[in-house]
């Protein structure tokens, strides 16, 4: 392997570390080399172990004592278990990408706000609704004031897994966050429903943006599907349903018009399936955190040789 | 002044006017209209009376429709007028949050329902915890029960009991429960309970069954009964509150409350204020055909205006794709949807 890459480290060989890694190995910049878990008999150890990776069930003391230390970690483990990582990477001088709820780091939404983190020692990924819908309200709020902006996600049953189901409020509390700090909107309001139909759904989404009555709404609508094709270098499977609806102030509405914005995100399909666009978007927004956070830190690494 | 909870009764009736009835009233109930109403309630004797947004804590929303006034208002407002009888908030996990329901418990709220569809109760837990930690009686709702089998049902019921709710509902949200689709739902929670826990029922009138239904719920062991006055809720509305009460009465299963009192409110609090009676039309009668969520019917007909289609095609096809309480959002891109198949011819 080329100097020209960072070497990284995926924590947490679950569903979310294993299609990471799906990704990332397809990257030129990041060298994933290092897959850790705790439990000896995990399928994504033994996965990352066949396709040649150096695995350890012995948890990050085993990462830590590693004669060529990993550049960037990606956490896929709890909130807890990040809380209790974190400092550890951070002595160590190892940049975090962080995809738990933990949000120890600024929040991170790659097409958003990336550029102003790239020097941040631990990066947070917001949630999987924040990914799908933070680049639309500021796709909005870069063009008019948003007041107010509320998301709607809606995921399937199977997708939903027992972390976001023991902690609901955690999602709905943190999007909401994640709308306002780098969505760019006053006030934020994230809504969560899980749907049990079979076949399973493709995640959905619904952003509505109060905006001015006089607001430019070509502008708001071509800022939008701009964004759109942004999200999609990452996610492909990222995609308007409708072209955005504007409605005029009604009755409640605090004398604001509305912006509403119809998403689907299928994911990539790499380990996690298609319809778990919502676990996808989050491997997808952090493999490209990962790959800009790599740039930096190979470019950087030239600059000292130099 | 005692409260109503240490009045003897057969079967309780619990009031949700004020809370299903939001959807009916576009959520633009005034302080004045609630005080009203919970005070008729409780001189007849309702022991819970519930008092939140339609789609419950914090669902003042594009989504689902902003309030007229805030529901903490409206809360404290019936807590202050209630003498005794308990006010009842609901919480939807996904939308309203604790940090919501300790709001509600510190203006007084003295109950908390908390609702998930009938498949993903696992997501109520972490609010259940905190319920009982509040000190708050809970109750658990079971949402578009007819979408589950009773079996399935009862192991959903089993994981609200065991996260320390109270008293599981069998919800028919869609009004699509007929007869024995009722009575043996009611029969697998009160089997699996085993005394640990009461069993509610929860009905609509979109094919008419709510009182009827309520009936068989009790004999198969509901004890926990609601209604709305004029049956003022979602879709055709709920059960009526006076006519469970006169059902009660004629078949003679003690209630408590005074029928006479409730058609006196139905006719002069309630009725008066009402905008939009629930009725039995065509898009509410799909409504339960289809098995689509009852708050869903002035949504559709909202969309139906805006994109110039049909109410109660868009509701065939929320119950087509299966769409679950909360989804809204879906309303207007079917609408968006149906338009477009229309341009295309």
């Amino acid at each position: 392997m080329s100097t020209d890459t960072a070497v990284a480290a995926i924590v947490g060989p679950g569903n979310i570390g294993t299609d990471l890694l799906a990704k990332l190995q397809r990257s030129e910049s990041v060298d994933v080399r290092y897959m850790v878990g705790v439990v000896p008999e995990s399928d994504g150890l033994t996965r990352a172990a066949e396709l040649g990776l150096e695995t350890s069930a012995e948890g990050v003391d085993w990462l830590l004592t590693r004669d060529r230390l990993p550049d960037l970690v990606f956490e896929a483990t709890s909130a807890k278990a990040h809380a209790a990582n974190a400092p550890r990477y951070a002595e160590a001088g190892i940049t975090a990408v962080d995809l738990t709820p933990a949000a120890l780091g600024p929040f991170t939404c790659p097409v958003v706000n990336i550029g102003e983190q790239v020097t941040a020692p631990n990066i947070n990924m917001i949630t999987c609704g924040g990914q799908a819908t933070i680049p639309i309200v500021h796709a909005a709020s870069r063009v008019t004031s948003v007041p107010y902006a509320e998301i709607v996600a809606s995921v399937s049953s199977r997708s939903a897994g027992p972390g976001t189901r023991a902690n609901i409020d955690e999602f709905t509390e943190t999007t909401a966050a994640g709308i306002e700090k780098v969505g760019g909107a006053d006030r934020g309001k994230a809504i969560i429903i899980i749907n049990p139909v079979e076949p399973p759904m493709i995640m959905r989404d619904t952003v509505f943006c109060a905006i001015d009555p006089d607001a430019d709404r070509d502008a708001i609508s071509e800022s939008i599907h701009r964004m759109v094709s942004d999200v999609q270098v990452y996610v492909p499977g990222y995609r308007l349903k409708a072209d955005p609806q504007f409605d005029d102030p009604q009755p409640n509405w605090n004398g604001r018009a509305r912006v509403a914005v119809f998403l689907e995100v299928a994911g990539n399909g790499d380990y996690l399936p298609t319809y778990a666009g919502n676990l996808d978007i989050m491997t997808a927004a952090a493999s490209r955190a990962g790959e800009l956070l790599a740039e930096k830190i190979i470019s950087d690494r030239k600059a000292v040789r130099a | 002044m005692g409260t109503w909870d240490d009045v003897q009764r057969e079967v309780r009736l619990v009031d949700t006017s004020l809370r299903d009835g939001s959807h009916a009233m576009a959520h633009q109930f005034t302080e004045a209209n609630v005080r009203d109403t919970v005070r008729a309630l409780d001189d007849a004797g309702v022991s819970l009376i519930e008092v939140t947004h339609g789609d419950g804590l914090g669902g003042s929303t594009f989504n689902y429709g902003f309030s007229l006034v805030d529901e903490r208002t409206l809360i404290e407002a019936a807590v202050d007028e209630a003498q005794r009888a308990k006010i009842a908030v609901l919480l939807l996990p996904g939308l309203g949050t604790v940090t919501d329901l300790k709001a509600a418990a510190d203006l007084g709220a003295g109950a908390v329902r908390i609702a998930t569809h009938c498949t993903e109760a696992d997501v109520s837990i972490q609010h259940f915890q905190a319920a009982r930690d509040l000190g708050l009686e809970t109750v658990g709702f079971l949402m578009l029960s007819h979408m589950s089998t009773p079996e399935e049902l009862a192991k959903q019921g089993r994981i609200m009991v065991d996260a320390g709710c109270q008293c599981v509902y069998v919800v028919d949200s869609a009004g699509a429960l007929i007869l024995e689709d009722a009575a043996d739902r009611v029969a697998a929670l009160v089997a699996e309970f085993d005394g640990q826990a009461q069993v509610g029922y929860h009905g609509h009138q979109n094919l008419s069954f709510g009182v009827a239904n309520s009936v068989l719920a009790y004999r198969a062991g509901a004890r926990q009964m609601d209604g709305s006055l004029v049956a003022l809720g979602a879709g055709a509305g709920n059960s009526p509150t006076e006519v469970l009460a006169a059902t009660f009465y004629r078949v003679g299963i003690e209630t408590g409350v005074d029928k006479d009192i409730l058609m006196e409110a139905a006719e002069n609090v309630v009725k008066p204020y009402i905008t939009r009676l629930p009725v039995m039309d065509r898009s509410s009668i799909v409504q339960g055909v289809a098995g689509v969520y009852s708050s869903f019917l002035l949504h559709a007909e909202r969309a139906a205006e805006r994109y110039g289609v049909s109410a109660h095609e868009i509701l065939y096809r929320c119950g087509e794709r299966r769409y679950v309480g909360g989804q809204e959002d879906m309303i207007i891109n079917l609408a968006l949807e149906i338009a477009e198949e229309r341009a295309e011819g």
